[in-house]
């Protein structure tokens, strides 16, 4: 496997020769920065049309097919619209709270964005309690959607942001339980060397076997409440709530809620393949050597791609399938169902560890 | 008791859940039913049921079904159709009511298909032209009857038809107020 750590340590050499240590930290923080807001940009506009289109394919249509081939550059248009779009000041809000809203769900999208081990030794924030972290920066997002809706001074917004801050509080501890659960298997809460592992050992849903595939089932329920997309997309039931917390932006302010939408759809995908689908780590089976070999060719950010596209497309999937639940429906099926459900999978897959029934 | 239903109500939403994945699915793969107008204009068939505006089918004779009965103008609820009638004597000396003109106004037509309801002779229905638009709406009026058509004469009725042939002879005298 390629380890990407060859090209930083070069770049780091680079800079260093002609820069005092400081600066080229400073520069290797900007440029690590460029980096990671390009692809949340690319990523978004990537998701976006996918989503269109994949919502257009179960629905029997073809979804946008007018602006360049097959409608590829629809998203850009959109893009540029939203860019150019007036941000317009509401008399009556939190002016402050108002304003701060979306850049802290933004910076929350980022923060656990930047987790994602991308390639081996392509890891930005890589240290050992990486999932811990990952859900700490995650939770920030909830404040923000609270946030604007407590600002923005409408009880339309108010009522989509208490919906969603329930929601996504409750469906963090499924998400929790399921992490612990994996954690148990892998016995480290490092993102690098969960992939590692997995790369070593295969991939976890096959060690895991029983308790790791419910686990996946699981966690892609939860993931999908966590990013207020169908079917659990409550706080934004248009037929009740308008748009829910978003309601009172405009322009790149509600962009950035859109935006942030579709990334933690990636990210909660990402997540899922790297503790559930190896990460960075290669397809393979034991004994087929000559397979495992060509298998190891494929470059390691490929397969981690691969994977999350595979998992968004399964979110996606569920999206367009199921019709929107109600709150209290919502509520039940996480605390009657899947919490329940995790904290015995947590005891199966510890009984399992130690008794040595891993694969 | 309880128990039991939280089990057999979680496994078959499971297995509802299942089968509504399978759907979707299916209809992933499904040819698309999306028409894309301006380019396939030439293909582009309309289903049957569409109705596109009021027409009148002639035979190759340039003769129509209608009697000038007025049914019609009268189910009209917008009052887009207008029936302008003569008397005609017949050979036999009898008085026979004829169409003159058939007015239809496309711009206050509803598509509610009550004329056609209406229509002892099935002598009208909608086509499925759907490229109706025009700069004027004068041109909105259209004269559904061909010029020079006359009705088709009905064949003289065997047995079995003797109670329809009779209606259609008390037809022309009941609408009076044509």
């Amino acid at each position: 496997m390629f380890d990407f750590t060859v090209v930083t340590n070069w770049i780091d050499a680079l800079l260093l020769s002609f820069l005092p240590g400081w600066a080229a930290t400073l520069v290797e923080c900007v440029l690590v920065a460029l980096a990671i807001i390009t692809l949340y940009a690319v990523f978004a506009i990537i998701l976006i049309y996918m989503e269109r289109k994949i919502c257009a394919f179960f629905q029997c249509r073809l979804g946008p097919n007018r602006v360049g081939k097959w409608g590829s550059i629809q998203v850009l248009a959109d893009v540029l619209k939203m860019l150019t779009k007036e941000i317009i000041d509401m008399k009556n809000v939190d002016r402050l709270l108002h304003k701060m809203a979306p850049f802290l769900v933004i910076v929350a999208s980022m923060l656990t964005f930047a987790c994602l081990p991308w390639n081996k030794g392509a890891e930005v924030l890589d240290f050992n309690i990486g999932i811990f972290f990952f859900l700490a920066a995650g939770s920030i997002g909830v404040v923000g959607i609270l946030l604007a809706g407590w600002s923005s001074n409408n009880k339309y917004a108010l009522i989509g942001a208490m919906r969603s801050g329930a929601q996504i509080i409750s469906y963090e501890v499924s998400i929790g339980l399921v992490m612990l659960t994996m954690i148990v298997l892998t016995g480290t809460m490092s993102f690098s060397e969960i992939c590692q592992q997995q790369a070593d050992l295969g991939w976890n849903i096959f060690r895991g076997h029983v308790p790791a595939v419910l686990a996946f089932i699981i966690y892609l329920i939860a993931g999908n409440a966590e990013c207020n997309r169908g079917p659990f997309d409550m706080p934004e039931a248009e037929s009740e709530l308008t748009a829910g917390y978003h309601v009172e932006y405009s322009g790149m302010h509600f962009g950035f809620y859109y935006l942030a939408e579709y990334l933690n759809l990636f990210i909660c995908a990402g997540i899922a393949s790297t503790i559930f689908l190896g990460g960075w780590a290669p397809f393979h089976v034991l004994g087929l050597d000559g397979f495992n070999h060509v298998m190891d060719y494929i470059p390691g950010a490929v397969w981690m791609i691969g994977k999350t596209f595979f998992v968004v497309f399964l979110l996606m999937w569920i999206r367009w399938t199921f019709p929107r639940l109600r709150i209290d429906q919502l509520l039940a099926l996480e605390w009657k169902y899947l919490m329940p459900m995790s904290l015995v999978l947590l005891v199966l897959m510890a009984v399992c560890v130690s008794l040595g029934l891993t694969l | 008791m309880s128990n039991n239903n939280y089990f057999s109500g979680l496994f078959s939403g499971i297995k509802s859940l299942l089968v509504g994945l399978g759907v979707t699915m299916k209809e992933f793969f499904t040819r698309k039913i999306t028409e894309q107008y301006p380019e396939n204009r030439k293909e582009l068939k309309m289903f049957d049921r569409f109705r596109g505006r009021l027409v009148m089918p002639h035979n190759e004779n340039n003769e129509h079904k209608c009697i000038g009965c007025g049914l019609c103008q009268m189910a009209c609820p917008n009052g887009s159709i207008t029936v302008t009638t003569e008397m005609l004597d017949t050979e036999d000396g009898k008085k026979k009511r004829s169409l003159v003109k058939y007015e239809y106004d496309l711009g206050c037509c509803m598509f509610c298909e009550l004329c056609i309801t209406a229509c002892p002779q099935g002598a009208i229905e909608f086509c499925t032209d759907f490229e109706n638009a025009v700069f004027d709406r004068a041109k909105l009026v259209q004269q559904l009857n061909k010029p020079g058509s006359k009705v088709a004469e009905k064949k003289v009725a065997p047995k079995p038809e003797a109670a329809p042939a009779e209606k259609k002879e008390s037809n022309p005298e009941t609408p009076t107020t044509v």
